[in-house]
């Protein structure tokens, strides 16, 4: 959680009317880039990680893998997923840092029904202010990389801030402070899809990887944090989804529901304005005895119930 | 390394063998990742699991631990049969036109000439040079030396040439081994002057011998050894020796090694084989070449190079024999003399051996040691046999040695054949044991197996002293790269936990004071040690760091070499070259000479100035020797003194000012002109580098030979009646036993670390503990099919010796292997647990050392065990 006085605002979470202060600062969107090919699964960045976020230890269990655990968890943000894939006879020990993707449409915050519990900046960064987090889960399910988190504890859900508190402070991330090889990168949005672009052309000039990519899905409008694969055409193969899309529900409550709702709010009140001017003032008219129904609503009577 | 770290950023090709630097080595592994992604760099990676490296590999061949011999001599093969040599290089800064003497035999059948089969050794004495002269052609026989007295005596030029005829010196590195037998005849020389043929085609020419020696190393041989497909194999030669296609010289490809090549029964023979391969491709002495061992501790560097070793002091100089009966018999025996053709000049740098020596002792004992007392060579202990690891640990079981003082060294858990190691300090009078948490060895009494009833018996004494960790003191790191690195304390020791010095310092007050009140056998090198420190009790490492570096006694001058120049008595010393051997000077590492002068320490040095771009930082820390960085760089150069690569030039010939100028300082007489032929690698006697290894410089052999681990799974295809190293020790105590396939054992066992722990630290920290909780063993995922076992399930492993168990990792990453014929699969077990530590202590382990399995066999040059390429069998419990 970061302190949202930081960075300009771009989007708050259910937040009626506009974002104070919206258009009056720009800032430089930022970008992690995360050179795939060059990870060699050294878990530094999951170790600065939890150093840098002071996240409690949890116990883990060997499960067959290399990998810390099977994936994020509340308080643990950053985890290298290793994946032994064999195709054409070759084998491949792929290892990808998994963590928030900072999507430019973040799905969280678009299924997210609690006022201010997630912002987005206007440099990219989405981060959840559990402050007023209420706990529902939208978010988790509206998430296209399965990245938030819920602890039972605190009723709250938690994910990686890419480090807002350092950025906010002119530093980088943790995670890429602490990568030995440099396979993290972290910069403006345009450096970093240039230089991981660049990558991708020497993956498949040189090195004999003829889908090399860069994975920035255009589904979400692109991400924040971008990735230079062996094999752009199946993302799959790392555990990211080829065309990630936020659940439609969340989409069509937004752009669909929504605004019908809204729309149909001001037709009623036209509606009752042009009556009023039309018919005129309803009068008081002679109390008639009220309808006992068998089959009341029982929502209505508990409302009636109260003060 | 003879390069460094950052300079791997300047290759061309890499060759990863026996080392996972991915896992091991993660920020060092930048500069690898760096070469790939700036100079397209390709990189090959042979292992017998496809490791966190190979993910990085453009070729990966997964390998039958302990075969890397027969795929290097394999690759040296290649390139000879396909021209893909620096012929220029090899002709001129090599021992390959040297003419090796008559009667010398390769092994075809498994034996060099003069193995000696009941004291299982060699009689070395044909493993020499012929002596003579330059011979035209091959048919021209060797000319007799004396026919040739009046030749230009261009050998005079040498350092040592006053001494050249001298019968002395000439043995190189013999063991104490090798003395005690040649206790009566003298031991075998090198000629001063070799017989060599430039046209390399003299049949007893070393590039003959090495040609021949390795054609039986066909990609098909290779194949039944190695289990790498022949196909593949050529594939990576033909990668690999592409550097030299067409013999251009611009291309340089390194080796990058750890100890995985190390730890076997001829380890010190494979890292040799690279170097010959280095050597016939011209790749030693260059930016982005070299071979270049990883060492795996942050400061073992630092240990080696101070004498942390049986057999060797401070700065390499040999340890003295009961045969040196003084100081002049035991510089004469280590002090080598040039041994070269006759047109061509030698450094020969060690012909310095007795300045640093006395040196060495001045700064030991201080006024005491003078000239009329021979510098008090005799305080020096002489040793009659080997002391070296595992050698101790089998005395102690012997109950010969009666006590161990272990810093730092948890010597039950790093094994090898843990549960002898248990029962040897069972029989042990003390234990002293200094660490920061509980460990196996203060706790062998607790070790699985041992009853309530059998701790009562156990009478050692253990003394544990609270030691402090690396970030609480300050000091020296020495790094792989030679580089010394002066840290600085983090946090205090924690409690009662002292620093090493002042625990170290304690130790010797206390003893000096009861030999000063008790006498004793021998009291005079104790009662006469310099202990000239501030704070004796506990002295300054900034103080001993300068007592290293050494210091001027008397004021010097040396209007030769320093013209104009005095350093004032008391004054450190500049540097090695300042040092003398008439008592003048104190130094406690030459080696290390220059680390910390009079313009302060250099060790403290932060620059990040780099004007060449090479990564070559000359202001950064401080690498010893002399504060270069690329070792025998002269051979970065043609011999007229050009650089064989203008935009990767790191010295080269000036020819306005008469000397060798560059980025990095020259290793090399500076003002030898390229016309004296003088040979780069000035640290041997002939100045060239050695294809051909003669005399004891190693135990098994001038050339290496592909020697089946002590257990194997097949008999060594080219010699199956000698399969394994021949004068490998192999220790005979009822504990050390060897298995066989024929009694099951027939899965090869390698073991390793993980980047997630370190050593049998780590199990303590939470952090780790949470990254890799528990022990696993990584099994190919064929052979857990054929077994019924699943990924989690627990297996035991067993070796002749003990067994392991813990949970399987399945795993595609290391594939059933077809070796001579056979199928055979490959386990990995990491070595991080023990019985003792936080998953440990809450009953999640099996509480067992990985090496309980490991067979006490030792290398006969470097005497590490065999911890890679054991056998053992799996089964599901």
């Amino acid at each position: 959680m970061s302190n949202p006085q930081t960075f300009q605002i771009q989007e708050i979470s259910a937040h009626p009317g506009p974002v104070p202060g919206a258009g009056t600062q720009r800032a430089e969107e930022v970008c992690k880039y995360i050179d795939v090919t060059t990870c060699i699964g050294c878990k530094a960045c999951e170790v600065a990680c939890v150093e840098w976020n002071d996240h409690p230890f949890r116990e883990t269990t060997f499960d067959d893998t290399y990998q810390t655990m099977p994936s994020t968890e509340w308080n643990y943000w950053n985890l290298i997923k290793f994946a032994e894939d064999a195709r054409d006879g070759n084998l491949m020990w792929l290892m990808r840092k998994d963590q928030c993707m900072h999507c430019e449409d973040p799905g969280c915050l678009r299924a997210c029904p609690a006022d201010g519990a997630i912002i987005k900046y206007e440099n990219g960064i989405v981060d959840f202010q559990q402050d007023n987090c209420i706990g529902c889960g939208y978010c988790i399910s509206g998430c296209p990389f399965d990245i938030p988190k819920f602890n039972e504890k605190t009723k709250k859900v938690y994910k990686c801030t890419l480090c807002s508190d350092r950025v906010g402070q002119g530093l980088e991330p943790a995670c890429i402070k602490a990568c030995p090889t440099g396979c993290l990168h972290f910069g403006t949005k345009s450096d970093m899809v240039q230089i991981a672009g660049l990558r991708a052309k020497q993956l498949r000039e040189v090195s004999g990887f003829a889908d090399a990519g860069v994975y920035d899905p255009p589904s979400i409008k692109g991400t924040h944090v971008i990735y230079t694969l062996h094999d752009i055409n199946h993302p799959e193969r790392y555990g990211l989804p080829k065309n990630p899309v936020i659940p439609a529900s969340y989409t069509y409550w937004k752009w669909t529901a929504k605004p019908i709702g809204l729309l149909m709010a001001g037709l009623g009140l036209l509606a009752v304005f042009f009556h009023r001017v039309s018919v005129g003032p309803k009068l008081p008219q002679p109390e008639e005895p009220p309808l006992v129904s068998e089959h009341a609503d029982p929502v209505e009577a508990k409302r009636k119930e109260l003060p | 390394m003879t390069n460094g770290w950052i300079d791997i950023k300047n290759t061309d090709m890499m060759l990863i063998m026996g080392g996972n630097p991915a896992e091991n080595h993660p920020c060092g592994f930048k500069w690898p990742v760096e070469a790939k992604l700036h100079r397209n760099a390709k990189m090959i990676v042979v292992d017998p699991r496809f490791t966190r490296t190979a993910t990085q590999a453009d070729l990966f061949l997964q390998i039958r631990a302990g075969t890397d011999i027969a795929f290097l001599g394999g690759l040296i093969n290649y390139a000879i049969q396909n021209n893909r040599i620096a012929k220029d290089y090899l002709i001129n800064y090599t021992n390959a036109a040297f003419i090796v003497k008559d009667g010398f035999k390769l092994p075809e059948d498994g034996l060099f000439s003069g193995f000696d089969a009941g004291a299982t050794t060699y009689d070395k004495s044909t493993w020499n040079y012929e002596e003579g002269w330059k011979i035209e052609s091959a048919n021209q026989g060797v000319r007799s030396p004396t026919v040739s007295e009046g030749n230009s005596p261009k050998g005079s030029v040498g350092k040592n040439s006053e001494k050249g005829g001298d019968a002395g010196g000439h043995q190189a590195a013999g063991g104490p081994g090798a003395s005690a037998q040649g206790g009566q005849k003298p031991p075998p020389m090198l000629p001063p002057n070799v017989a060599y043929d430039l046209s390399l085609q003299h049949p007893r020419s070393v590039f003959q011998l090495l040609k021949q020696q390795y054609s039986r190393y066909t990609p098909e041989m290779v194949e039944r050894i190695t289990g790498i497909p022949r196909d593949q194999f050529i594939k990576a030669a033909d990668l690999f020796t592409s550097v030299r296609k067409n013999g251009d010289m611009k291309k340089a490809a390194t080796i990058i090694y750890a100890v995985g090549w190390t730890q076997h029964t001829f380890g010190t023979q494979i890292i040799r084989t690279a170097a010959i391969l280095q050597l016939i491709l011209g790749n030693v002495g260059r930016a982005g070449g070299g071979v270049n061992a990883l060492r795996g501790h942050s400061n073992i560097q630092g240990a080696t190079d101070m004498g942390g070793v049986f057999d060797i002091f401070p700065g390499y100089l040999k340890i003295p024999q009961p045969n040196d009966t003084d100081l002049a018999a035991f510089l004469k025996r280590t002090t080598p003399t040039s041994s070269k053709p006759n047109e061509w000049d030698s450094y020969n740098y060690w012909s310095n051996t007795p300045k640093f020596m006395v040196s060495f002792l001045k700064s030991l004992y201080g006024d005491s040691a003078k000239k009329e007392t021979d510098f008090n060579y005799q305080y020096l202990p002489k040793i009659d046999r080997k002391f070296s690891w595992t050698e101790m640990w089998d005395e102690m079981y012997a109950g010969k040695v009666k006590g161990l003082f272990a810093f730092g060294m948890n010597g039950v858990a790093i094994g090898p054949n843990s549960r002898k190691n248990i029962e040897a300090l069972k029989k042990a009078d003390f234990l002293v044991v200094c660490e920061l948490y509980p460990e196996e060895t203060a706790e062998f009494w607790r070790a699985p197996g041992i009853t309530k009833d059998d701790m009562k018996k156990i009478n050692t004494t253990i003394y544990r002293l609270p030691g402090a960790g690396f970030a609480e003191k300050d000091g020296t790191f020495v790094n792989s790269a030679r580089w010394l690195q002066w840290k600085y304390v983090a946090v205090p020791p924690p409690g009662a936990a002292k620093v090493d010095q002042e625990i170290l310092a304690r130790i010797f007050l206390r003893m000096r004071e009861l030999y000063q009140k008790e006498g004793g056998k021998f009291p005079d090198p104790i009662l006469n040690l310099t202990w000239a420190y501030t704070t004796p009790q506990n002295p300054s490492l900034a103080e001993v760091a300068k007592e290293i570096n050494g210091k001027a006694l008397v004021d010097l001058t040396d209007e030769k070499l320093f013209p104009g120049q005095t350093i004032k008595a008391g004054q450190q010393l500049p540097g090695f070259a300042w040092l003398k051997d008439d008592g003048t000077t104190a130094c406690g590492n030459w080696l290390y000479s220059g680390s910390w002068t009079e313009a302060g320490p250099q060790m403290q040095r932060r620059g990040t100035d780099d004007p060449s771009g090479l990564g070559i930082y000359q202001n950064w820390a401080w690498s010893w020797p002399a504060n270069r960085r690329v070792m025998y760089n002269r051979a970065s150069c043609d011999p007229s003194g050009k650089p064989w690569d203008m935009e990767r030039r790191q010295v080269w010939w000036n020819e306005a000012q008469q000397k060798w100028v560059g980025n990095d300082v020259p290793d090399f007489k500076v003002d030898s002109k390229p016309a004296d032929h003088m040979g780069p690698f000035i640290m041997n006697p002939e100045g060239v580098g050695r294809i051909f290894a003669p005399l004891a410089a190693f135990a098994d052999g001038p050339f290496p030979e592909h020697y089946e681990p002590v257990e194997s799974p097949i008999a060594n295809p080219l010699h199956p009646k000698q399969s394994t190293n021949p004068v490998a020790k192999k220790f005979k105590s009822d504990m050390d036993k060897l298995g066989t396939p024929a009694e099951g054992f027939n899965v090869v066992c390698t073991t390793y670390r993980l980047t997630e722990h370190y050593h049998y630290w780590t199990k303590n920290n939470p952090m780790n503990v949470q990254l890799v909780p528990e022990p696993f063993v990584e099994v190919p995922a064929q052979l857990a099919n054929e077994m019924g076992i699943t990924g989690g399930e627990k297996v035991r492993v067993t070796s002749a010796r003990g067994e392991y168990i813990a949970k399987a990792m399945v795993t595609k990453r290391i594939k059933p292997m077809m070796i001579d014929g056979k199928k055979i699969y490959q386990i990995g077990l990491p070595i991080h647990w023990g019985y003792r530590g936080i998953a440990e202590d809450a009953g999640k382990t099996s509480l067992m050392t990985a090496n309980q399995l490991s067979p006490a066999a030792i290398d006969p040059n470097a005497y590490t065990p065999e911890f890679k390429g054991f056998l053992v069998k799996i089964e599901k419990i």
